[in-house]
């Protein structure tokens, strides 16, 4: 029992991480319905500007957040406008791999820059553990991400619900067209979607510096594809859902690395995925749509 | 048609001229072991390329996961010849047959998801292929399989992928051709006419998988050694973008892609810190410039060596 609190603690923390990284996914398939596999790069460039802000230039760990997700949101921008206009009325596969292209560009134009060594990320959190009851040890750390991810995730549900902007994503999301008809700038619109996601990926870019204290630029990959999972599990497109599939999919992962054997983790995300595909073909939240000719 | 005709000779004896050729080449060393391996680069990319053709190009699904059969493949020749002994040809065609059931078991409850599920399910299938591999000490598991006979030279290779370009480019051309070519263009019409789509996607993706077990018994059989993270969704991005460089629903696009992309990645060997850089402002350039790939769905046709050839055959584009 202590174990299994002990481990959903964790699964938690890493959760809050997929879940962060499965909203930015989510948001921008919503969009434009496109599969956005540079995504798990920007999370990297926001863990790397997050070493540096703090690293080179000894910020603390809030203003370093905040600057970071700030860049990401102005990278995701870049990436919209330079790489994925031009295709957004190619085929679905042309765009996924000027997706693909993107990542990995980021990716290794990263590494040609910082060299491909692992750094280690700075402790600006205290590493104070609190005993609870029964031995279970939460870490100041676990409660940070937990904290900080509930934090954004409430502050994108009031963008999203209670803002203009919010509306107009919500709109183009579920007809381009008509939206455009109503005088919503999509153009605009899609840009937003993608700074939000963005800087939501560079928040948990900087969390996982901080939480693993070691960064490298192909570290956005394996998150990346199992953000995508996370998104894919909830019901793709489906804000809630990626919130639910990221912490689900995080803490599987840890109980499946507790008691069975972490080589197999991987594996078993991927086939709780299929599973889920086969069963609930939208996602665990999705609404089934029926075909029409 | 009788099969003995003017066209299938010329052209077979155009097969059997260009292998002669290359072999004299080979031996008499104007070609050096840094093109040899070039070229078997090659062949093994465009089988790889022309199997999930069928599959994504031609049957309109869209697979992440074909590196998992090459995967499969791999493994499966080196069993055979490495632990069994068994000669090659053996185990080029357990591993064929070892890739596609593989495909049918993993095709036939994925296919009925579409498009990008169907797409992160495959992914999800070669994902689970390699960390089996990773754990299986049998095999080697992450340290990889050693000491594989290298058995793959110029003539198992030309003529596996003769028989892969053939096979397919035949099927396309069959009544259960025709049937997957409709799938992909209109899965719902399609139905509507009458053809079990289920089983023409399951058929279509089994023997993309076939070919693609053949194309990693090949490559395991000339580079010695295999592991695991050779076959990561990496490759079968490779692959996609192979089939999709060439034209998709075009066998000669995939040949043709094929050859010219292992070209480009081999000419960028040369700068190794930028390679990947370039490699991806070169796909981004492709699918910007040229969306629909490089011969778009058209194939050549040998209608030329047809005695007086038709015109009406000539200009035939599907």
């Amino acid at each position: 029992m202590e174990q299994f609190l002990q481990q959903l603690v964790n699964g938690i923390s890493l959760g809050s991480i997929y879940a962060l990284i499965a909203l930015g996914y989510t948001m921008v398939y919503g969009i434009i319905n496109l599969i956005n596999f540079a995504h798990g790069d920007i999370y990297m460039i926001g863990a790397y500007v997050g070493f540096a802000l703090t690293t080179f230039f000894h910020m603390g760990f809030v203003p370093a957040l905040l600057l970071s997700m700030l860049v990401c949101a102005i990278l995701g921008i870049i990436v919209e406008k330079v790489a994925y206009k031009p295709v957004r009325n190619s085929t679905r596969i042309a765009a996924l791999i000027t997706a693909i292209s993107v990542s990995l560009f980021l990716e290794y134009g990263t590494m040609y820059f910082v060299k491909a060594e692992t750094r280690t990320f700075p402790n600006v959190l205290p590493d104070v553990s609190i005993k609870l009851f029964n031995g279970v040890i939460i870490n100041i750390r676990d409660l940070y991400i937990i904290a900080i991810t509930i934090l954004l995730m409430v502050v994108l549900q009031y963008i999203i619900h209670r803002t203009k902007v919010g509306k107009a994503m919500r709109a183009v999301s579920l007809d381009r067209e008509a939206a455009q008809l109503m005088g919503v700038s999509v153009d605009k619109t899609i840009s937003y979607t993608f700074a939000i996601g963005s800087s939501l990926a560079g928040a948990a870019g900087v969390l996982v510096g901080v939480y693993y204290n070691s960064i490298d630029p192909l570290m956005g990959m394996m998150p990346g594809i199992k953000a995508f999972v996370a998104a894919v599990l909830g019901g793709i497109g489906i804000i809630p859902g990626a919130m639910i599939g990221g912490f689900f999919l995080g803490i599987t992962e840890t109980m499946v690395s507790a008691y069975g054997s972490s080589l197999y983790k991987d594996a078993v995300a991927f086939a709780i995925l299929i599973i889920v595909l086969l069963i609930k073909p939208n996602g665990l939240l999705g609404k089934n749509v029926k075909e029409k000719v | 048609m009788k099969i003995l005709n003017r066209k299938n000779i010329l052209g077979f004896a155009a097969i059997i001229a260009f292998y002669v050729i290359v072999q004299l080449l080979i031996n008499a060393d104007v070609i050096d072991s840094y093109l040899q391996l070039n070229i078997v680069i090659i062949g093994i990319n465009i089988i790889l390329a022309v199997g999930l053709n069928l599959i994504t190009g031609f049957t309109g699904q869209f697979s992440l996961g074909h590196a998992g059969f090459m995967c499969v493949g791999a493994y499966i020749s080196a069993i055979v010849t490495a632990k069994l002994g068994q000669p090659f040809l053996v185990g080029i065609i357990a591993s064929g047959l070892g890739a596609a059931l593989v495909g049918l078991v993993i095709g036939i409850p994925t296919l009925r998801l579409k498009g990008d599920y169907l797409a992160i399910a495959t992914l999800g299938f070669g994902e689970i292929i390699r960390i089996l591999m990773l754990n299986i000490d049998y095999v080697g598991g992450a340290s990889g399989f050693n000491d594989i006979p290298q058995y793959t030279n110029w003539t198992w290779l030309y003529f596996m992928v003769v028989i892969s370009v053939l096979v397919i480019s035949n099927f396309v051309k069959s009544y259960a051709g025709r049937a997957c070519i409709s799938i992909g263009e209109d899965e719902i019409a399609s139905e509507a006419m009458g053809i079990n789509t289920t089983f023409y996607k399951v058929l279509a993706f089994t023997i993309g998988a076939f070919f693609a077990g053949i194309a990693g018994a090949l490559y395991a059989n000339y580079f010695y050694f295999i592991k695991p993270d050779s076959f990561g969704f990496m490759k079968s991005i490779d692959i996609l973008v192979t089939v999709v460089f060439g034209g998709m629903g075009s066998i000669t696009g995939s040949v043709v892609g094929a050859a010219l992309l292992s070209v480009i990645s081999a000419f960028l060997q040369r700068y190794p810190e930028l390679r990947m850089v370039i490699y991806s402002i070169v796909l981004f350039s492709i699918m910007v410039f040229l969306p629909r790939g490089l011969m778009g769905i058209k194939d050549i046709k040998l209608n030329f060596l047809k005695r007086g050839g038709s015109a009406d055959g000539d200009s035939e584009t599907r």
